[in-house]
């Protein structure tokens, strides 16, 4: 059985994960601080996703990404980068995809913190940055695991967006979901199953994990 | 001494009702603010700290315009640094007690005086979690102490002492008060409350209208 499938769905579910950190943390906490019309439309553009059908949003990142058109014959042009059929057009459109699952928790958490640590923290002297860094976050952790959790396995099981913007390229962008599809258009049911098993098994030892760390405190990692 | 005159106003089940406050409190003096609930005592010290921004008014304090709405100054709370203790005492729960003071300050000597006082030194590892009330409260209070605050802005900081531990903190602060020459704002519910504490009480009734 060839690995590489398995191999490509870790790294890319580990790239979007950490991408989706470092960009969900922060905008999470804008998000959290009062409304405003912009910020509802940030959030409805951030949820559309978990509505949207994964080959909708694949069609017009597609569109979106191609040379021919818009930001992708900008990007061809400039810096001659081509985003469809590539895994870092995968990246962008994992990173698109599973954001929901990483803004959604984080948001949540930060919104159910009392205002009032914040506001001790400001009268100690200490700017946003520090607050966010030193009380805000470390007080979230059993919701920033489980956001981890979520984004890394809903990346995972990606089909539809990664069909429509990767192809089925083998070692470029045929993840371990196009590895199964593949194997079963074959009738290779005992490859599909290997593949499924592997991802099964991945799948539940994450949440298991998160729900072993949670566990004291009485929470499902789900809420 | 820090002077305010404010206007703010306030949503209330009878409808709105105006905070209006115009007072000057003498630096290192304590006052006491009491009055029932609901009439807008916990909001005065969110205004004064920089927490809330009232519609109308002035704050100045110790010579520095902290609020001025017709120049639009407002001083952020890191610029104000009014030392607060919550109601609610707003611990920080990935803190222990020694982090918490570390967090406000590096000052070690400082650190380890304020422990002694609050009778807090054998719990210095001990999360807010582990801590009765009682030792939270008392936290809260060092914590906002720990930045040497030239302003002390209190919300029924004694509701959970019992009254042996309160008389005895109470002496304590007193002393820390004049040392440091804190001008100190109490918020209670209680007109008896801190009769030995409090040199003036002001009843936030008295200066509030309805609308």
């Amino acid at each position: 059985m060839d690995l590489t499938p398995i191999w490509l769905t870790l790294k890319l579910a580990g790239i979007t994960t950490a991408l989706l950190l470092v960009i969900g943390l922060p905008v999470a906490w804008w998000l959290s601080k009062g409304r405003s019309v912009i910020k509802v439309v940030l959030e409805a553009i951030i949820t559309m996703p978990l509505v949207l059908p994964p080959s909708v949003l694949g069609f017009y990142l597609l569109l979106a990404f191609s040379p021919q058109h818009g930001v992708g014959h900008w990007l061809q042009q400039v810096f001659n980068v081509q985003l469809v059929f590539s895994f870092q057009g995968l990246v962008l459109a994992s990173v698109i995809y599973s954001m929901p699952f990483m803004m959604g928790p984080i948001k949540s958490a930060l919104q159910q913190l009392p205002v009032s640590l914040s506001q001790a923290s400001y009268s100690l002297g200490k700017s946003q940055w520090q607050t966010f860094t030193k009380v805000l976050v470390p007080n979230i952790k059993p919701s920033l695991l489980t956001a981890i959790v979520l984004t890394f396995a809903h990346t995972l099981g990606e089909f539809g967006v990664v069909l429509m913007i990767g192809g089925n390229i083998p070692g470029v962008t045929r993840v371990a979901s196009l590895a199964v599809y593949d194997s079963v258009e074959q009738m290779d049911y005992s490859t599909a199953n290997a593949y499924s098993l592997i991802l099964f098994a991945i799948t539940f030892i994450l949440v298991i994990s998160v729900f072993v760390f949670n566990k004291y405190r009485l929470k499902s990692p789900l809420e | 001494m820090i002077s305010i005159d404010i206007e703010k106003k306030l949503k209330v089940y009878r409808g709105l009702q105006v905070l209006k406050i115009a007072e000057t409190f003498p630096a290192g003096s304590i006052t006491k603010i009491y009055g029932p609930s609901g009439e807008g005592k916990t909001t005065l010290l969110k205004i004064i700290a920089g927490f809330i921004r009232p519609e109308k008014g002035e704050i100045v304090a110790e010579g520095t315009t902290w609020l001025d709405t017709s120049s639009k100054i407002n001083l952020p709370p890191q610029k104000r640094m009014a030392g607060f203790v919550f109601q609610d005492y707003a611990l920080f729960p990935n803190m222990s007690v020694r982090q918490h003071l570390e967090y406000a300050t590096k000052d070690t000597k400082w650190l380890k005086r304020l422990l002694e006082m609050s009778k807090l030194e054998t719990l210095t590892t001990h999360k807010p979690e582990h801590l009765s009330g009682g030792q939270q409260q008392r936290l809260a209070i060092l914590r906002a102490l720990a930045i040497k605050p030239k302003l002390l802005l209190m919300d029924e900081p004694f509701s959970a002492l019992d009254s042996e531990m309160k008389a005895g903190l109470i002496s304590d602060l007193k002393q820390l008060f004049t040392e440091l020459h804190t001008t100190v704002l109490i918020v209670s519910h209680n007109h008896e409350e801190l009769e030995g504490l409090a040199g003036r009480a002001l009843n936030i009734n008295d200066t509030n209208s309805a609308n």
